[in-house]
């Protein structure tokens, strides 16, 4: 199981805890499984995320290998400049 | 044949580090390169923009009659002719390029107008007549979160919190990062310091305004040629915003003359575009320096509160911040980033960060250079300065101390890997630069800083041309040398000299997708992609080499420019050159192209540390910088002369934001400096030479170890200067810019104090 | 309103345009001539992109008539190298990597000019005040200074 990390605004609409265990492995069943689990979370994964799968940031990319000892991070949608 | 696929960073290179000319250099040097301004077209009209007086007015009626009757007018748009878009991301693009109910800041386009001479155009503007009913504004952070505070936007209630709020707000979101109990680290602290801090608005002063040239017929298909760091980005953008198919608008980039995160969005070309389909002729709109304040970029003015706790042999216990950004009339204020980054440099086992971001009556922000890392990284280094003299400890030391290195979990949350965090500080501590004496009213002021760097969609082509020299067609609008350092990396990769490959920009119908050059992405990702594809085009040379000889491809082998046998197993052949294998091209199958096509990950973030010695004059308040040094991690150095003047660009831009520039706006919520005049951007006079030294931590991520370059370095220099100017005054200054009236302020009050 | 016919030379060559009284010199370069080497970063001639000389002066086009060109002597970035042969300035400007966008370098090169023909010695100081009129926003000024003392340098020896 994957442990995945929800940045700390979102812990509302994960029922109050930002660290989950995830039988996942890649970026889209990920998505998958949050936006299932936790309709709530919906408008903010539409509004787009960024992923850090063990250290590495991902974005957009479903096919992303995540490892069952991954940890993965599921942050804000970032823009540069 | 035989490729080198692993991580290559202990790799020895024959160009990758050198210093060649850059491929665009005789054309900038002579006047000739052409910027988004420098284009013409037959036919073509001129096209202006009406822009609101107000800060924030419900917008009555627009009547355009007078203008449209006057001889030389062919085209008019107003809000009637941009469809509110059904993607919510192009939503408040469409609200901010052409105003809809109300104006929400000094400087919103209310109206445009294509005409065949600038003179003709003018005088139609003057002859639109709009009727305002003018509305109550705000224009700082704190103010606009108040309750009771003019509100922007109705239904906009706050996101993020942990109760549903009732009521209308200018707060649109509130960001939360942070890992442990910060409660309880405090109270393992020693030594508590909490401060408050602010920062005013700065615009990113590309020198080169806003400018297109937009063709487009009734039909729908259209060319627009413009200065922007994304011409996909563009191309995507208005084609939803004018209802047209994506395929059918070309972008073409031009040159572009510096963007600095500003020219990421679109302001004039859905207008250009909108004119130049009414009036069935090309339109071309060039920004005046007044406009680009008024209604382009700048980042966020913020106000912050920051509190760092360490027990007295100086580990950092606890950190909280909370950061309040304005980003402008629109949601997205960098905020989130700030929080993220603000404590991104430190070991942290309780740490806190809270972002607010905030609707204002100002321009909608654009990014800045490592949006949000600056201001917060300027709080929270003041803080540890702060912290680190009353602990009796040396800055440097400290920051080494309760630096981040490999394995740390970052304040942000991910798990950092090989970073190059302590390598600056340790070489910061033994430069000449920090054992140098200052003199009397002279301060010295370190600070550390972070940014992620990003990766992103990158599509590069690369044509072997039939007499061996390349074509190398990448999608990233050059910013600062970029052709030059894909130029190197595929001449490396390749075996090639360097003048052997041209690098262009290809336009939007040339190659797949490009994301903007942005987030220090363009050498990471295009680079990346220029090596895959040489390697692609390698793969193919030895194939047709094998042909020839009649062995299999895995037989051959490609070094130095040459494919050759692999091994003496696979027979006695003389090694072919790209010349002679590009020669028979025809014969052996057909044109050889290599191509990479990719969503990039592994951009490896980076971290710099910089030293800079100020003196303050006591009677004037005037800060004068006296010395600057700039430690950055760059990974691997493609081409170190460009790499150098992201480091040396991005502190100056960082010495203007803390000793100069902000907007001002006066009681009437109108932008009162909007000009090089009275925004003074840093000039030659004000400075020292900027000294640089490139360390070189390999990022994994890459095939030569690249980590991005140009961002992190105007993280450290806001905080870096006010410590400098805060040890030189024998105050802490907390206020941004530290212009002479507030620095003498703080002197007068410590003093009477 | 009727325009004024102009007579004026430019990089040594003979030009004639005919502009309205209220168009800047800049706006005849870029629009008239084809001239696009002058930028327009401001307007106000707070950012220099736009020097030229006139009769061997430095000035902002953008705050100079196009009618007050008649008789003059006009220098742009156009003229600056002598066919292929590059001036120094140009040569240590590229050497140096003393640009990056690349939108300020012709303002820097004629002004550099010009500093190098008034005072063909300078030190880094008049340097720097030389051309604080001159903006550039990627580079910060770092390289722009070496490249010119460098150029210098080698025009002396010359």
């Amino acid at each position: 199981m994957a442990k995945v990390i929800l940045w700390g605004s979102l812990k509302k609409a994960v029922g109050g805890k930002t660290e989950l265990e995830l039988d996942v492995s890649d970026v889209r069943e990920l998505l998958d499984a949050l936006g299932e689990r936790y309709p709530k979370l919906g408008p903010q994964l539409d509004a787009g995320v960024s992923v850090s799968i063990d250290g590495t940031m991902v974005r957009d990319n479903l096919f992303v290998a995540i490892k069952p000892d991954s940890e993965v991070y599921v942050l804000p949608r970032m823009a540069g400049g | 044949m035989s490729l080198q696929t692993e991580t290559e960073t202990k790799r020895s290179f024959n160009q990758i580090g050198t210093r060649p000319v850059r491929p665009d250099g005789i054309d900038k040097v002579t006047g000739r390169a052409r910027f988004g301004a420098d284009m013409e077209m037959p036919g073509m009209l001129h096209g202006l923009v009406l822009r609101s007086p107000h800060p924030h007015a419900k917008v009555k009626s627009i009547d355009i009659s007078r203008a449209a009757k006057l001889a030389g007018v062919k085209a008019i748009v107003t809000r009637d002719d941009f469809k509110m878009p059904k993607d919510k991301d192009l939503v408040d693009i469409c609200a901010n390029i052409m105003a809809r109910d109300k104006v929400l800041y000094d400087g919103h386009a209310v109206a445009a107008v294509a005409a065949t001479t600038k003179a003709i155009a003018r005088e139609a503007l003057k002859r639109i007549k709009v009727e305002y009913e003018i509305l109550p504004h705000v224009t700082d952070v704190d103010e606009a979160m108040k309750p009771g505070a003019p509100i922007l936007h109705k239904g906009m209630r706050t996101g993020g919190m942990d109760t549903k709020p009732r009521k209308d707000s200018n707060v649109v979101k509130r960001y939360k990062f942070g890992h442990g109990d910060v409660e309880k680290g405090f109270k393992q602290a020693d030594i508590v310091i909490e401060r408050s801090f602010k920062t005013a608005a700065t615009h990113q002063g590309y020198i080169e305004p806003h400018a297109c040239l937009a063709s487009i017929g009734p039909d729908g298909q259209g060319d627009l040629w413009v200065c922007t760091q994304g011409h996909y980005m563009v191309r995507n953008v208005c084609a939803g915003l004018l209802g047209l198919d994506v395929s059918q608008l070309r972008v073409t980039a031009s040159e572009i003359g510096g963007g600095f995160g500003g020219k990421t969005t679109v302001f004039i070309e859905p207008l250009a575009l909108a004119l130049s389909r009414k009036a069935n002729r090309p339109v071309k709109m060039v920004m005046s320096r007044d406009e680009v304040f008024r209604a382009t970029g700048p980042t966020s003015s913020t106000s912050m509160d920051v509190k760092i706790g360490a027990t007295k042999d100086g580990r950092i216990t606890a950190a909280h911040a909370e950061l309040r950004f304005q980003g402008g009339a629109f949601a997205g204020s960098p905020v989130s980033m700030g929080a993220m980054t603000a404590f991104a440099c430190y070991d942290l086992k309780n740490v806190q960060s809270i972002g607010y971001d905030v609707v204002t009556n100002r321009p909608k922000q654009a990014a800045y250079r490592a949006p949000g890392a600056p201001m917060a990284a300027f709080a929270v280094e003041s803080v540890i300065d702060e912290l680190a003299s009353k602990l009796g400890m040396d800055g440097l030391e400290f920051r080494i101390l309760n630096a981040a290195g490999e394995g740390t979990k970052s304040s942000y949350g991910p798990t950092f890997g090989p970073i190059g965090l302590k390598t600056t500080l340790e070489k910061a501590k033994s430069h000449a630069h920090n054992k140098a004496k200052l003199g009397k009213n002279q301060g010295r002021g370190i600070a550390c800083g972070f940014w992620f760097n990003f990766a992103g969609n990158t599509c590069v082509s690369l044509n072997l041309q039939l007499d061996g020299t390349i074509a190398l067609s990448v999608g990233t609008p050059d910013i600062g040398g970029s052709r030059a350092s894909m130029s190197l990396m595929a001449a490396e990769e390749l075996g090639v000299p360097y003048d052997k490959v041209r690098t262009i920009v290809a336009d939007t119908a040339s190659l797949g997708y490009n994301d903007v050059t942005d987030g220090s992405r363009t050498t990471f990702a295009a680079g990346l992609a220029t090596i895959e594809a040489a390697r692609d085009a390698i793969g193919k040379m030895c194939g047709r080499a094998a042909k020839v000889w009649g062995i299999p491809a895995d037989a051959v082998k490609w070094e130095n420019g040459y494919a050759k046998p692999a091994g003496p197993n696979a027979g006695a052949f003389k090694p072919m050159s790209m010349a002679e294998i590009a020669a028979i091209a025809h014969k052996t199958g057909g044109p050889i192209a290599g191509h990479y096509e990719i969503n990039a990950d592994g951009a490896g973030v980076s971290f710099a540390t910089h030293i800079v010695d100020s003196e303050v004059d006591p009677e004037t308040g005037r800060v004068t910088i006296l010395r600057y040094t700039v430690l950055q991690d760059a990974g691997k150095a493609i081409h170190p002369d460009y790499v150098e003047g992201q480091y040396q660009g991005g502190a100056v831009q960082g010495i203007g934001w803390a000793i100069n520039e902000e907007y001002i706006y006066g009681e009437d919520g109108r932008l009162q400096n909007a000009g090089f005049l009275d925004y003074r951007i840093p000039v030659a006079s004000d400075l020292p030479m900027i000294d640089t030294v490139i360390l070189e931590i390999p990022n994994p991520g890459h095939p030569y170890g690249v980590r991005g370059v140009g961002e992190t370095s105007i993280v450290p220099p806001l905080a870096a200067i006010a410590n400098s100017v805060s040890n030189a005054a024998g105050v802490r200054l907390t206020e941004l810019p530290m212009s002479p009236p507030k620095v003498l302020k703080a002197i007068g009050e410590h003093n009477r104090a | 309103m009727s325009q004024i016919h102009v007579s004026t030379t430019i990089n040594g060559d003979q030009a004639e345009f005919l502009c309205d009284a209220d168009e800047t010199l800049l706006d005849v370069l870029r629009d008239r001539l084809g001239l696009t080497g002058s930028k327009e970063g401001c307007g106000t001639g707070d950012c220099g992109a736009c020097s030229v000389t006139v009769d061997g002066r430095l000035v902002c086009s953008c705050l100079m008539l196009g009618a007050e060109a008649e008789g003059r002597e006009i220098g742009t970035i156009e003229g600056l190298a002598n066919g292929d042969e590059l001036h120094p300035l140009q040569t240590k400007f590229l050497e140096h990597a003393a640009l990056q966008c690349g939108i300020c370098t012709p303002g820097f090169l004629v002004a550099a000019k010009s500093l190098l023909e008034h005072n063909p010695k300078p030190t880094e100081t008049e340097v720097r005040y030389w051309l604080a009129g001159n903006l550039c926003r990627c580079t910060g000024y770092d390289k722009i200074v070496r490249a010119v003392m460098d150029a210098a340098k080698e025009m002396r020896k010359a």
